[in-house]
């Protein structure tokens, strides 16, 4: 089984990070796995998405085409990558930030809204992440908790209660 | 099929490139940032010193192409990195320190050309990297990985070949496999071969001054040192020619490709064997010395896949002796066939 995973949005909301957490969660899993970034020559403010390909057998292009999954967490993302989803696939929009025309299809969730009542503005892409395991399982939550935990700087314990708590909320949604 | 679970990390191409580089003895690296091989002097900016190592960024591509000449003349194993706008800017350089006989390391992740193109995947300086591409009769040897894994792994061969033959070593990516993240498997244990290097710059303290030098002033002494390049050369084809080859046996199409390009076409081909169709695929793993071998006993077609407008393809043409009907499908600055496009193709060229 292959899943390809797109998930987009402004360079600064963690795009290419929640990306890597999945890959990495992913690896953990035995899974065969890529993860290709891809952004424009701008940085803050520009789109930047990355491409995440989950398998059971050796990956071809680390290029996603149609995706399974699409994250979109701005409007600009949103409106760039609608329609590259395969028929039985699922979008899942930030709603603080994009606004879903009515005859797209979408799971719609306020993750920036969800993410500044949390205390941090920043773990909108782990509230993102979460959403996005509840609905379907693609890797192991206990996965990405463990990677939470290693990525956290020493000194900084209280980012691993914040994305913690931000990946619960995802999951609940 | 599970991966076995053996320890693994999430690295991206142009690390595992410098992680290996590390790995296989590299004392000394300089380079000058470009997109998309950034990762690569940022990795080696970060370790190279806390391992043992000399990291420079230089001022410009020329100064650290002519800075690797220096250290490896010194007898240590050097590298530097860039992408295609500043491999091009690297040309001189390389055509002395194959003039001077140094082992050198030359990484290019390859970018859409010409010009200063687009920092986007690209093969289009297949013709730069296999025929030379500074001035005089000289070869590089080529190395193309085509995932991560291979990226890290090559390095160590790549060092130990650039020794054994006193010749450059050029690893040949592209944008894809530089920025993509696959795991890393680093538990192979590297070998590296010491080779004699009396020739090395070391100090000439009770002994013989060594030269190291691409100049030959006295009529008929260039001549002669090009004839000793051309049996170097004619060694390296006749023993290092590598490749890969996946479901050829049977196959009455076989399709071609290298680096990240492969990985593509070999998708195809799975695609295309479910189908019933018999598809096989040629990996060159070393673009010169080109596999020559993989097309002794030639098929009826052939389907040559490149980031590129027909680079790869003469070589496919010069190393076959019967006249098979070669196809070709290829993309560039940017663009690449994607699986779709290229089972299209080979459905016509089979049927056809």
């Amino acid at each position: 089984m292959t899943k390809s995973i797109i998930i987009a949005g402004s360079g600064g909301q963690g795009i290419m990070l929640i990306g890597k957490v999945l890959a990495q969660a992913a690896m953990d899993d035995a899974k065969f796995v890529t993860w290709l970034p891809a952004y424009g020559a701008e940085v803050r403010g520009g789109t930047a998405h990355c491409m995440v390909i989950i398998s059971d057998a050796e990956i071809g292009s680390p290029c996603v085409e149609k995706a399974d999954v699409i994250i979109a967490m701005n409007q600009l993302s949103f409106n760039k990558f609608k329609n590259q989803l395969n028929e039985k696939g699922i979008l899942i929009v930030n709603s603080s930030l994009a606004k879903v025309n009515s005859e797209t299809k979408a799971l719609k969730f306020p993750f920036t809204e969800i993410a500044i009542n949390l205390g941090n503005i920043k773990v909108a892409n782990m509230v993102a992440l979460g959403a996005l395991l509840g609905k379907k399982k693609i890797v192991p939550v206990k996965n990405i908790v463990n990677i939470i935990k290693q990525m956290a700087p020493a000194d900084r314990p209280e980012l691993i209660t914040v994305n913690q708590a931000a990946l619960n909320k995802g999951l609940e949604l | 099929m599970r991966q076995k679970s053996i320890k693994k990390i999430l690295i991206s191409g142009n690390e595992a490139i410098a992680e290996g580089a590390i790995r296989a003895g590299c004392t000394f690296y300089a380079g000058y940032p470009i997109t998309p091989q950034n990762e690569l002097i940022g990795y080696m900016a970060e370790h190279m010193q806390d391992r043992g190592g000399v990291f420079i960024q230089a001022e410009s591509e020329v100064a650290a192409i002519n800075m690797v000449y220096g250290a490896a003349a010194t007898g240590v194993r050097a590298m530097t990195s860039s992408s295609s706008p500043g491999v091009s800017l690297k040309q001189e350089g390389i055509s002395y320190i194959a003039g001077a006989e140094l082992p050198v390391v030359i990484v290019n992740i390859m970018r859409g050309g010409p010009g200063l193109g687009n920092i986007w995947p690209g093969q289009s300086d297949y013709f730069q990297a296999t025929r030379g591409g500074g001035h005089g009769d000289y070869r590089c040897i080529v190395l193309a990985p085509a995932n991560v894994q291979e990226c890290y792994d090559m390095m160590i061969l790549a060092f130990n070949l650039a020794d054994q033959y006193r010749n450059p070593v050029l690893i040949l990516g592209d944008a894809m496999l530089g920025q993509m993240m696959e795991p890393l498997n680093t538990s192979t244990k590297f070998v590296i071969k010491n080779v004699d290097k009396s020739w090395a710059l070391t100090g000439c303290k009770d002994r013989k001054p060594n030269i190291v030098k691409s100049f030959y002033m006295v009529k008929g002494d260039l001549e002669k040192f090009n004839l000793k390049l051309q049996k170097k050369y004619e060694a390296l084809q006749a023993k290092e020619e590598r490749w890969e080859e996946f479901l050829v046996k049977d196959a009455k199409l076989v399709l071609v490709a290298y680096g990240s390009m492969a990985r593509i076409a070999k998708a195809a081909v799975k695609t295309l064997r479910l189908k019933g169709k018999k598809v096989g695929l040629i990996r060159p793993i070393t673009l010169w010395p080109f596999p020559k071998q993989a097309f002794k006993k030639p098929k009826d077609k052939y389907l040559v896949v490149e980031m590129s407008y027909g680079q790869l393809i003469e070589d496919v043409k010069l190393s076959l002796s019967v006249n098979a009907q070669v196809g070709f499908i290829g993309r560039a600055g940017g663009g690449f066939p994607s699986e779709e496009e290229i089972i299209v193709k080979a459905n016509k060229l089979y049927n056809g």
